[in-house]
């Protein structure tokens, strides 16, 4: 029987290094790797013995992308362990620094790396040639982020400002205020930008998932919630040990994650959505329903949309929480070490991220665990391409090949996060191996 | 006939992206530089890959992989200007606290399948492999002086990205010292300048994102943060951080503060 390869050595326009492998037999797919070849730098291995205010300063830097998710998990992981709640204040400005976040990566994602695909521009600075108006918007929604994230955190990657107990200090109500000019105007281009989203072409491929996400009595989630799926996951952020395992397999530098004796699941945008459409400002779920989205979306290339929603949403969440503020009394709580173990999923840009760890008497960490998202989405990628492949099958090498990057892309793989590497391979017969081949040897002619 | 626009190339070794996204974090900047460099290998931004050489590459990351030890070669061969970007690139990384410890300890804690891992025992700056022309600090990089970095290379002349001390952008801002007024141990008095002294904004520390000074005189700051009540074990950990692997502060040790103060007190 003839065998081919679709194959792509290193993936673009996701964050890190990997590849795809797709092995193709006759009309059959045979097999699909999505590889993760990025180096590993042992996060969980040199945490340990370090002191529990160091914390979120290194876990910080396992992403650029979005490192105050990582902070997030890390601070009401330690916080949990000690037994200490953050309310009121302290509590909103956690919010609003994470919208920052999902802003500057969702605009990042949605005018960089992912609409290009629909357009088909091989980067953004091509397609802000025909589209200068789309992107130019796109940039200063990113920017608006940004800036959220630099005014509270002291800079937009790795911030400094977040502490175990609250932050090192805090603003004043009319230097925060100063933000809420930008804000509006932001939140009036997001929704110009669901809009135009809403006008691009989606191919017909709804799968039914398992969506899991946080999901909170009053609001929308960031960093606090039940872990719950739309197939009956109802359970307590301390019990995912008992539900999730990480498996890791030889193609991956990467764990891969799955719920005990169901497999792959879905975390990300569209995971919250579904679950969480209830809890949107009413302007999100407006411009959601206009942009003919329900209130479920089982299209991953439809993420898109839905990561545009979120922006909007991050904005309205964001004016709201700055015309609430008063500043509170002090800009963190005293914190009591003690020996226990802590565990906390925050709502990560790209999905659920879990951090457990376990701490003497002195605050020292004994042992750490992270469960980034990519990781938790790899084998619902693969799934997804193993569905995807056959009814794309007639469509020429190149064609084929750039349609199963933007399949991957509808997760925003951060690579970096779950360790940091794409490479996409897909076999084809003989005829058409030579031309793979010879498409391989140009990829690498300029390493 | 206008000259052909230099070709611009980013690179990747083990790293958390963050530097390479402080290009793209250039929101207002980030097409004045396409229209003067051509943007020919980036593979975070682009499907689109032109073949080198190239004019100037900026690479971040550390080198922790046999293969990336073989990469970093090719990528020298083919660039004519080679620009290090971030803590990774120019000292190693976080990832260098590997160095002190084995690195097999270190997989078994976070893999099931060690054998699966293909890994150094070292995670290493980029100058320990190629010459490198120019290195830019910090943990991540400042944008502003990613800028200045490209515009010095366009304009063929060297890039102003001064050597001093945190505690000078510190002056140059009015902020009061933290050490002094507070009693907070903080790295500034040796840790290198470009951050613009964010953490004293915030009424912390530095800690020492952008790895040390020229001439840093670590040993009298490590005195001065345990009279401000530090323990020994803690000096060690914040010297041993993002920038870990860099001279001098690879070498601080707690013991060895406690001999130099047993011989001034001789």
């Amino acid at each position: 029987m003839n065998s081919r390869t679709i194959k792509v050595d290193y993936l673009a326009r996701v964050e890190g290094e990997g590849a795809l492998y797709i092995r193709l037999e006759g009309d059959r797919v045979a097999d699909v790797k999505l590889k993760i070849f990025e180096p590993p730098r042992f996060f969980e291995a040199f945490l340990r013995g370090r002191d529990f205010l160091e914390v979120t300063d290194i876990t910080a830097r396992i992403c650029g992308i979005c490192p105050v998710a990582y902070q997030m998990s890390a601070l009401h992981a330690i916080e949990s362990a000690f037994g200490l709640r953050i309310e009121g204040q302290l509590r909103a400005l956690r919010r609003l620094i994470y919208c920052g976040e999902w802003v500057a990566s969702h605009a990042l994602h949605i005018f960089m790396l992912h609409a290009p695909d629909f357009l088909g521009y091989e980067d953004a600075i091509q397609m802000a040639k025909d589209h200068p108006e789309v992107v130019q918007r796109g940039l200063r929604l990113k920017k608006a982020g940004n800036k959220i994230m630099s005014f509270l955190g002291g800079r937009a990657i790795h911030p400094i400002n977040v502490r175990v107990g609250g932050f090192y200090k805090v603003p004043t109500k009319e230097a925060l205020l100063e933000l809420r000019d930008t804000i509006q105007r932001a939140r009036d281009e997001a929704v110009e930008s669901v809009r135009w989203l809403s006008t691009l072409a989606f191919p017909e491929f709804e799968q039914d998932y398992e969506f899991v996400a946080l999901r909170h009595p009053q609001e929308y989630p960031f960093n606090e919630g039940r872990l719950v799926s739309n197939k009956g996951l109802n359970i307590p952020v301390s019990e995912f040990d008992d539900h999730f395992i990480e498996e890791h397999v030889s193609h991956s530098n990467a764990l891969h994650s799955v719920l005990k004796g169901r497999g792959a699941y879905f975390v990300g945008p569209a995971a919250r959505y579904s679950l969480n459409f209830d809890k949107l400002s009413a302007l999100a779920q407006d411009e959601a329903r206009r942009a003919g989205l329900g209130e479920v979306c089982r299209n991953p290339f439809q993420s898109i949309i839905v990561r545009g929603v979120e922006v909007l949403y991050a904005f309205d969440e964001a004016l709201r929480l700055i015309e609430q503020y008063e500043p509170p009394d002090q800009p963190f709580l005293e914190v009591e070490p003690r020996a226990a173990t802590g565990f906390a999923c925050t709502e990560a840009p790209r999905g659920m991220l879990y951090h457990r760890y376990r701490l003497d008497e002195n605050g020292l960490i004994l042992d750490a665990r992270i469960v980034p998202p990519t990781s938790q989405n790899q084998k619902t990628i693969e799934n997804d391409l193993w569905q995807f492949v056959p009814k794309r099958i007639d469509l020429p090498q190149d064609e084929l090949t750039w349609k199963c990057e933007q399949a991957i892309r509808n997760y925003d793989p951060c690579i970096s996060c779950a360790t940091h590497f794409l490479r996409l391979e897909i076999e084809r017969s003989p005829k058409d191996r030579a031309h793979a081949k010879e498409t391989e040897a140009s990829h690498y002619r300029h390493w | 006939m206008r000259k052909r626009k230099p070709k611009l190339a980013v690179w990747k070794f083990a790293s958390c992206d963050g530097c390479q996204l402080s290009l793209l974090d250039c929101e207002d900047e980030l097409f004045a530089v396409a229209g003067e460099l051509e943007i020919a290998y980036f593979m975070e931004a682009s499907r689109a890959v032109v073949k080198g050489p190239y004019d100037l590459s900026l690479v971040e990351g550390s080198i922790t992989t046999p293969h990336d030890a073989k990469r970093i070669r090719q990528v020298r061969r083919q660039s004519k200007y080679l620009v290090t970007i971030g803590a990774c690139a120019t000292a190693g990384g976080i990832q260098a606290l590997r160095n002190f410890r084995d690195v097999k300890e270190f997989m078994r804690i976070v893999y099931a399948t060690p054998a699966y891992i293909s890994t150094l025992e070292k995670s290493t700056a980029i100058s320990e492999h190629v010459k490198v022309d120019f290195e830019l600090r910090g943990c991540p990089i400042n944008k502003r002086q990613l800028l200045e970095v490209i515009s010095a290379f366009l304009q063929k002349r060297k890039p102003n990205t001064p050597p001093h001390s945190v505690c000078v952008e510190c002056k140059l801002r009015g902020i009061v010292c933290v050490m002094v007024a507070q009693g907070v141990p903080c790295l500034g008095p040796v840790t290198h300048a470009g951050c613009g002294a964010i953490c004293p904004a915030y009424d912390r520390g530095c800690y020492g994102c952008f790895g040390p000074k020229e001439t840093p005189n670590i040993y009298s700051l490590g005195r001065w943060m345990k009279s401000l009540g530090s323990e020994d074990e803690e000096l060690e950990r914040v010297f041993h951080n993002f920038n870990t692997y860099a001279e001098p502060f690879r070498d601080f040790r707690a013991s060895e503060l406690q001999r130099r103060e047993t011989q001034e007190n001789e």
